[in-house]
């Protein structure tokens, strides 16, 4: 089943053609990781994928983003988009709060207001996020006190807590040592029994390791778009071959 | 010889600091030393005292028009400067001239308000000179400060708090009034206290407006002067200078008093 339908992408900064053409579909509850090298437009057509484009000044968008055959970017309200489409960034970004309050701001956000609700809601959240054990007595600490590793599960926590159907993950573990990687990485496999995942990495390991389904960009352009296994060893473009076996990039 | 020359910088460096201290502490040593054996019981705390014996209207004239003028221009001032962080687009005409009518007021001299404040409410208005006269001009004048030092701290706040708020559902104002400005309270308080400063030390401005009355005012169309007002129009007669020092150690100790004030709601509100 898919997810999300694009149909004929394309999106301009200004004048920069950043997406060309892009057609692809992502399935439900399945892990789809976008490598590719820098520059070459996966960040930027995950971040349409919630409309944060649509902070940027000059950026222009066509054609279709369908989410469960709904437009994205027609009568849908963007904030009830990204409620069902949660993200979690490259850095670790929790709002200088208690750890309590970042995993029920979305709830808060979305009208909860019981006390009884969130506490469920954050225990809950943080369970999911694997995290419950080490926080459970530190809910009341300032989230930035965390450790990296701990701050980026937290914001999972924080995005899961607003019960999404998607999880988008911008380069979520580039920026934390191998222990935390590890874990995070355990966990998105953990998610995708209940979430539809999209990945940004560039570590391909990574992608190897987790995704079932691999895209593979180059200058805005979706190059080869396969299962993760296939396209790994058997790439069909020679400039995705290039790049997967370490010749460029 | 190398050792020396370091020596020789550290020297240098202890002589400016020294003499920034000393120019300091030498200007409050000789206010303190003139002012404090004035100091009496019935100077500070005597409500019933003759006017000009105490300083009890002063202090609490300069309270009430800190706070009122606060009332006015901090609620302005904050959400101008949401408006031209958060909500307006660089470059609009619009912003162009708002901009540029706030550098414009702040480097106005405060005079030139106090003649605006004189002119428009005391004369047009009829308010003659009252505490809402002075609260009103003075409103203005701060006006510029509070705004360009907010804007400042909504600035330092990151934009990846904005993202994750918007991430996750949130709107606009929602983000603004949980996030950001929970984040920007710090910068926000400095503004304040700066203005409260501004405030207690104005004298031309005040003047011309709320008049220069040593008397408990009954109402807020009272004239009443501020403990600034008060120093200057006793200085200017020259009558009493000893009263005039003893003002000054009063002023200086309002102003601790309201900048701990300030500090202390400021961590009451801070996140942690």
């Amino acid at each position: 089943m898919n997810k999300f339908q694009l149909k004929d992408v394309n999106l301009w900064y200004n004048d920069f053609h950043a997406l060309k053409d892009i057609n692809m579909d992502i399935k439900a509850k399945e892990i789809t990781a976008f490598i590719g090298p820098s520059g070459c437009g996966k960040s930027t057509l995950i971040k349409s994928l919630n409309r944060m484009n649509d902070l940027i000044d000059g950026c222009k968008i066509t054609g279709d983003f369908l989410l469960d055959g709904e437009n994205i970017y027609g009568n849908l309200d963007i904030n009830a988009l990204r409620k069902r489409v949660g993200m979690v960034f490259q850095k670790p970004n929790p709002f200088p709060m208690s750890v309590f309050d970042n995993v029920a701001y979305a709830p808060r956000v979305h009208g909860i207001k019981s006390k009884f609700k969130l506490n469920e809601i954050v225990e809950k959240s943080l369970r999911d996020a694997a995290i419950w054990d080490e926080l459970k007595d530190r809910l009341k600490k300032s989230a930035i006190s965390l450790s990296g590793g701990q701050q980026q599960r937290l914001c999972i926590a924080r995005a899961l807590a607003a019960e999404p159907d998607v999880l988008l993950m911008d380069e979520p573990t580039s920026a934390l040592d191998p222990i935390s990687t590890a874990k995070i990485e355990e966990l998105v496999i953990k998610l995708k029994k209940k979430y539809t995942i999209v990945i940004v990495t560039h570590n391909m390991q990574q992608a190897v390791r987790i995704s079932d389904t691999t895209g593979f960009f180059l200058l805005g352009e979706l190059i080869e778009y396969n299962n993760t296994e296939q396209l790994f060893s058997m790439p069909t473009d020679k400039r995705c071959e290039d790049y997967i076996t370490g010749r460029f990039g | 010889m190398r050792k020396l020359k370091n020596n020789l910088r550290y020297i240098k460096i202890y002589i400016g600091i020294g003499m920034a201290i000393t120019t300091l502490l030498g200007i409050l040593l000789y206010i303190l030393i003139n002012g404090l054996q004035h100091i009496t019981f019935d100077f500070l705390f005597n409500v019933n005292a003759p006017r000009g014996q105490t300083l009890v209207p002063m202090i609490f004239t300069t309270v009430l028009i800190v706070l009122l003028t606060l009332a006015i221009s901090a609620p302005i001032g904050i959400g101008s400067a949401i408006y031209l962080n958060e909500y307006a687009k660089t470059g609009a005409w619009f912003v162009k001239t708002i901009r540029m009518a706030i550098e414009t007021l702040s480097g106005i001299p405060s005079i030139i308000y106090g003649l605006f404040g004189f002119l428009f409410y005391v004369i047009i208005l009829r308010w003659t000179w009252s505490i809402m006269a002075g609260v009103f001009t003075v409103a203005i004048m701060v006006l510029p400060i509070i705004i360009r030092s907010s804007e400042e701290a909504l600035k330092s706040v990151p934009n990846a708090y904005r993202e994750g708020s918007y991430a996750l559902g949130a709107g606009k104002f929602y983000t603004i009034w949980k996030t950001v400005l929970p984040s920007a309270v710090p910068g926000i308080l400095a503004s304040i206290i700066l203005t409260i400063g501004r405030i207690v030390g104005e004298t031309a401005a005040l003047v011309l407006t709320a008049g220069t009355v040593a008397g408990m005012p009954s109402n807020l169309f009272d004239s009443s002067a501020t403990l600034a007002v008060f120093m200057y129009t006793i200085t200017v007669e020259g009558t009493d200078m000893d009263r005039a020092y003893a003002t000054a150690v009063v002023l200086m100790a309002l102003i601790l008093f309201l900048n701990t004030f300030a500090n202390f709601i400021g961590k009451k509100l801070k996140p942690q």
